[in-house]
């Protein structure tokens, strides 16, 4: 059995919604501990006739593997139109079922990465315009800081160890 | 069914190499008429003693060791757990001092952790930006109860080739200093066969070596153990292999690893010189095409077959997919690829930032390797980083 499925394959070979947005409603960037991937996620808010809040159009970037360039891409079809109170509401046990296949376990916290990235986004289109933040939302994000720099603090200490390499020599 | 890929190019043979048709052809009388266990005393039984002996006569001589000082074992690692926990207990009352480098293959970095825990002390020496060992750090790093020095002969991701000769002298030349004699174990999993090897020029007490890598089946590998050298058998059972690996003899692997050390003898020269020419092409054009991309490892003292790229900007498992796809068989030190979810060490011990070490890609030749292959790969992979990079958020 391939390790990847189908689906997967699909999306890595023709990821959809790759790109930045201009004047983006909200921007999200998250990173992860584990392998050093980083996602980047642009949104444009717009407004359903309800007058609601809806996900206008979404675009991604990412430096990560094919988990994650997957699951991005699949996750911006599935939230693109949505009410953003709906599309707060994706969970990565969704997007690995519609991948297919069941992932190897060290594979699974690929699917956060982009999950991440849009609550980012969402948070950062709330704070943008004095909007109330959700109590989950606001833990949620608190967790994704605190990840992001630990990150930003090991590259830090590999940069360290470089120039202690260097010069040793 | 699953659709062929366009092509079916295979650049990892540092990760396994397919057995040579004339390695097979040699093995195959063992399996159902030569089958005998080397400890029976009949007929059968000799026949594959027989057989047993003159591979090792085989094996000895690629390397320039005595037929007795070749024990055959299982793999790479377990011929250097042998080496190491073997030497760790036979000598640990005279000392409890080993020393390593900090890019030596999985198998001597796990088994150093579990011997810290069993109360070894260990060294692991830092390398320079091209995986080198300093000679002078090793000097320093010897001391009164050193009983051990082991260092990889050449890198199986990066190539570097460390200058083991001159390693071998100085551990030699340390020992009126140290309590008592400090034995020297070299990893060359990945050189013999592919550059002239021999333990009296080399200085080594201790070898490891391994089929697999060389154009023989799986399952055969040996540790040249030098006359006289103390050490520990860490399997006991009916004392094959002068008692220092029971297990029943795994003949037909045996037969087979040393008809692909006579190969390797043969052609190893030859096959050198062309893959040495493949791989700078290689190396030179891949820097050509792709803009910031790097040569990881030595220029000049590397494996005749290694190569090792990174690629800024994108993320190296990625790579691997992307290669697969088009029917190319590559690897990387990305931490993504690994279910450790850890960058290569040996790419962060040379000073790589996690970023450049997460989009790697080694590319290893090997005896089936073409000329029209390399440039086939030439040609897609500027392309797949190119589209790699369009969806990166640092670079377009």
């Amino acid at each position: 059995m391939p390790i990847y499925s189908k689906e997967i394959i699909k999306h890595f070979k023709k990821p959809q919604n790759v790109g930045k947005i201009r004047g983006a409603s909200g921007t999200g960037e998250a990173g992860n501990l584990l392998c050093g991937d980083v996602m980047k996620l642009y949104l444009k808010v717009g407004r359903n006739k309800r007058g609601e809040d809806i996900v206008k159009d979404i675009r991604f970037e990412t430096l990560g593997c094919i988990v994650a360039i997957a699951n991005t891409s699949l996750l911006t079809i599935l939230v693109k139109g949505k009410k953003i109170k709906d599309a707060l509401k994706v969970k990565k046990e969704g997007l690995i079922k519609k991948l297919g296949q069941p992932l190897p376990p060290f594979k699974i916290h690929c699917s956060v990465l982009a999950i991440d990235a849009l609550k980012e986004a969402i948070y950062d289109y709330f704070s943008k315009n004095k909007m109330e933040i959700p109590e989950e939302l606001e833990k949620d994000h608190q967790r994704i800081t605190e990840t992001r720099q630990k990150i930003e603090k090991r590259y830090k200490k590999f940069q360290a160890l470089e120039k202690e390499i260097l010069s040793n020599r | 069914m699953k659709a062929r890929p366009p092509h079916n190019i295979y650049l990892d043979y540092a990760a396994t190499t397919p057995v040579d048709p004339r390695v097979v052809r040699a093995m195959l009388p063992y399996f159902s008429e030569k089958f005998g266990n080397t400890m029976s005393l009949h007929s059968f039984g000799q026949e594959a003693k027989q057989a047993l002996e003159e591979s090792r006569e085989v094996v000895a001589d690629l390397m320039g060791a005595k037929n007795s000082e070749i024990i055959f074992t299982s793999s790479a690692t377990e011929s250097n757990n042998l080496a190491l926990k073997g030497v760790a207990f036979a000598n640990k009352k005279k000392g409890k001092h080993i020393i390593i480098s900090s890019i030596e293959h999985s198998c001597i970095m796990e088994c150093s952790k579990w011997l810290e825990k069993e109360g070894f002390e260990i060294t692991r020496l830092p390398v320079d930006e091209y995986g080198l060992v300093n000679l002078g750090d090793l000097k320093r790093a010897i001391k009164k109860d050193t009983i051990l020095v082991s260092l990889i002969h050449a890198s199986n991701e990066i190539g570097t080739i460390q200058p083991i000769e001159e390693i071998g002298k100085i551990v030699r030349s340390q020992k009126p200093k140290a309590k008592s004699q400090i034995y020297f174990h070299t990893d060359t999993a990945q050189t013999l066969g592919k550059i002239p090897i021999d333990v009296n020029r080399m200085n080594v007490d201790l070898l490891t070596a391994s089929s697999h890598k060389m154009y023989g089946p799986k399952g055969a590998a040996c540790l040249f153990i030098r006359e006289g050298t103390k050490i520990e058998p860490l399997l006991h059972g009916g004392g094959h292999e002068a008692g220092l690996r029971s297990s029943t003899v795994n003949v037909a692997a045996i037969v087979g690893f040393a008809q692909a050390c006579k190969l390797c003898k043969k052609e190893m020269g030859e096959e050198a010189n062309r893959l040495t020419k493949l791989r700078d092409k290689l190396i030179k054009e891949v820097l050509e095409k792709i803009p910031n991309s790097y040569l990881n490892g030595h220029l000049k003292m590397r494996l005749p077959n290694n190569t090792n790229f990174s690629f800024s900007f994108v993320e190296g498992e990625s790579i691997i997919i992307q290669l697969d796809l088009l029917g190319i068989a590559a690897s990387t030190g990305s931490a993504c690829a690994t279910a450790k979810l850890e960058p290569s060490h040996v790419l962060l011990a040379i000073g790589l930032k996690p970023e450049r070490a997460h989009g790697s890609l080694r590319l290893t030749l090997g005896r089936w390797t073409k000329k029209s292959e390399i440039n086939y790969l030439l040609k897609v992979l500027p392309e797949i980083i190119k589209k790699l990079r369009k969806i990166s958020p640092f670079k377009k």
